[in-house]
């Protein structure tokens, strides 16, 4: 633990003076191998360094959060370095402190973009979808003509490409954030009817036949069994959805839109070869990709402590 | 081996006394009853022509080799199987009436308890199934995680417990809603020898305060003399009822009473019974 935490300040203090270097002192292009040496032991530090953390379990955010936090920032490292010693052109490919640089100065127009994409179809289409994907699988639980029926329907649906409804959508429900929405619902909604109706029936045979033998009604058995045992099934199914809905949300706003929204952004911008702002959308929309998806995952695991995959870490 | 069985089961029947306490109602009535598995290859008869009726207050043990029928037996009676052929009565019902009655408490194999509840919570399932009110669940609660030793383990989740501590949990789970029938199916035989003991000691105790009717399965010859009014001896597949041995000791007893001689007599019964029926096999 205490060697771990000396080789990674050695590290950060190594790779703070190597950027130094870079901005002040060296050309982008012709960068000395002895730059490149120090860039390798830099490297060879952190990794040393976080693996000893990763091996550390006592206070648990230390391989939680930190080891992954510092990975992150060794790979940022490295790709600035890369990029401005090798002088990358930035429009392949940008140094992050570019569009760092971006991302503030265009912050107002991407709190725009957010908003019309994330705060509003993405949310909202996610909610539809998976809750109507819930709703749909509680009711048709009870009717296996219509589980056959539906599930061979839910495959169909799930193998339609967006490219091929985003359109139709538009002219149903209009140029703004409805018809992304609605591609979104589509989208959302039979991973969460399959996986609901899969947790629905995965209570073992024991634990329904004590509810049998109580004389539980439907619903007794629905609220106090099957739904909980249900329930890794659906945080399964909302993590799925988190992630098809910000690829939905974004990639239907390429079949039209009104002027705002991040998917809009990255099609005009990229038509202007201004790649900077479409990495700094790309940033934005893989932070609040993750974010959702991390809160999914916490509450997740407040839910579902029980199930095996997390038993261990409850003391 | 036939001789021998029929010698022992004919001296010992010569010395039990007249039954005395038949006008007790019958509480369960099994007549002609057969199971068969509908399996994909060959199908499976579990029971074949079981005939057994068991009166309220009484305490029957099933005892038998594996796979002989015993758990199946008991399901027929909880209506969790259906008989293929025959008829059962349980307390003058359809089992299926007796299950919405909630006529029994079944204690199951596998402890059968849910993850997401806590040991308290779980011990009040059927209590909130049954509509009783919060306060009277949670003393219930206590209580009965009080009787099988469990008391401090009350907001423990189910696997943060031994195996056979999780059994004595669904023991106090079946026994919370106060159930006249109490069916138990090997409740004690994950359990280590000490701890067998003493719930055996209180299964008494409780089967003689409460006159409940308790039908049980092990594999365990003292433990079914011990705790037993009567011991249906079952043969391997298929199961069907080789021998009812009566078994009448005195109601007070403690763990001593597995010294005496009329204890050891009725193990050796039970014991000659058992192996006669598995000389079918060979
Ligand atoms: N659902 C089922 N489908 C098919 N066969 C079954 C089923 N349940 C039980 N059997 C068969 O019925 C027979 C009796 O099983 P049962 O569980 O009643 O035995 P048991 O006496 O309780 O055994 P053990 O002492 O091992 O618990 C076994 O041969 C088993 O294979
Ligand atoms: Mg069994």
């Amino acid at each position: 633990m205490k060697g771990g935490v000396l080789a990674v300040a050695a590290a950060l203090a190594g790779a703070a003076g190597s950027l130094v270097l870079l901005a002040d002192a060296l050309t982008p292009g012709s960068v000395p191998l002895a730059f490149w040496a120090l860039v390798l032991g830099v490297t060879a530090l952190s990794w040393i360094g976080l693996e000893r953390l990763a091996g550390v379990d006592r206070p648990r955010w230390i391989g939680g959060l930190v080891v992954p936090g510092l990975f992150g920032l060794l790979l940022l490292y490295l790709w600035q370095v890369l990029t401005v010693g090798f002088d990358v052109p930035a429009v392949l490919l940008p140094s992050p402190a570019r569009i760092g640089h971006q991302l503030a100065a265009n912050a107002g127009l991407l709190w725009q973009d957010f908003r019309q994409t994330f705060l509003k179809s993405v949310l909202a289409g996610f909610t539809l979808g998976s809750g109507l994907g819930f709703l749909v699988a509680v009711l048709v639980d009870r009717s296996p003509f219509l589980q056959r029926g539906l599930l061979p329907l839910g495959a169909l649906v799930s193998a339609i490409p967006i490219v091929g409804i985003a359109p139709i959508m538009v002219m149903w429900f209009g140029f703004d954030w409805q018809s992304k929405a609605a591609v979104i619902v589509v989208m959302t909604f039979f991973p969460m009817l399959v996986n609901t109706l899969a947790g629905l029936g995965s209570a073992s045979e024991i634990e329904r036949d004590l509810m049998h033998s109580y004389a539980a009604g439907y619903g007794q058995t629905l609220l106090k069994l099957r739904l909980p045992s249900a329930l890794p099934f659906i945080f399964n199914a909302l993590k799925i959805n988190s992630t098809l809905a910000l690829i939905g949300g974004i990639v239907a706003e390429f079949f039209g839109t009104p002027v705002v929204g991040m998917g809009f952004r990255i099609s005009v911008e990229i038509g202007r070869m201004n790649v900077d702002v479409v990495w700094a959308t790309i940033a934005v929309a893989a932070l609040a990709g993750s974010i959702f998806y991390g809160i999914l995952a916490l509450v997740e695991r407040g839910f579902t402590f029980w199930h095996p995959s997390y038993r261990q870490e409850q003391s | 081996m036939q001789t021998l069985r029929t010698d022992t089961t004919m001296s010992a029947d010569s010395l039990r006394p007249a039954s005395r306490e038949d006008n007790r109602p019958v509480a369960i009535d099994i007549r002609d009853l057969s199971l068969t598995f509908r399996t994909a290859d060959a199908p499976v008869t579990a029971l074949s022509n079981v005939d057994l009726q068991i009166r309220a207050g009484e305490f029957v043990s099933l005892i038998g080799p594996s796979g002989c029928g015993k758990t199946t037996l008991m399901r027929v009676m909880a209506d969790l199987a259906r008989p293929t052929s025959g008829h059962i009565t349980v307390n003058g019902l359809s089992p299926e009436q007796a299950r919405l009655a909630r006529a029994y408490g079944y204690v199951f194999q596998a402890p059968a308890l849910y993850p997401w509840r806590s040991v308290r919570r779980n011990l009040m399932l059927p209590l909130e199934i049954m509509g009783v009110p919060a306060s009277e669940r949670e003393a219930r609660a206590a209580r009965y995680l009080e009787m099988v030793g469990l008391k401090d383990f009350a907001n423990k989740f189910p696997w943060q417990l031994s195996g056979g501590m999780q059994q004595r949990v669904s023991i106090a789970r079946a026994l919370s809603f106060e159930p006249k029938l109490l069916l138990m199916d090997e409740p004690f035989g994950a359990l280590d020898e000490i701890t067998r003991d003493h719930l055996n000691e209180q299964l008494l105790r409780l089967w003689e305060q409460t006159q409940k009717t308790v039908i049980f399965v092990t594999h365990s010859i003292p433990e079914a003399v011990f705790l037993s009014s009567r011991i249906v001896v079952m043969s391997p597949r298929p199961g069907r009822i080789l021998e009812v041995i009566d078994c009448n000791l005195p109601p007070d007893r403690t763990l001593d009473v597995r010294e005496t001689p009329e204890f050891l007599t009725i193990a050796h019964r039970v014991r000659v019974a058992l192996r006669a029926g598995h000389s079918y096999d060979d």
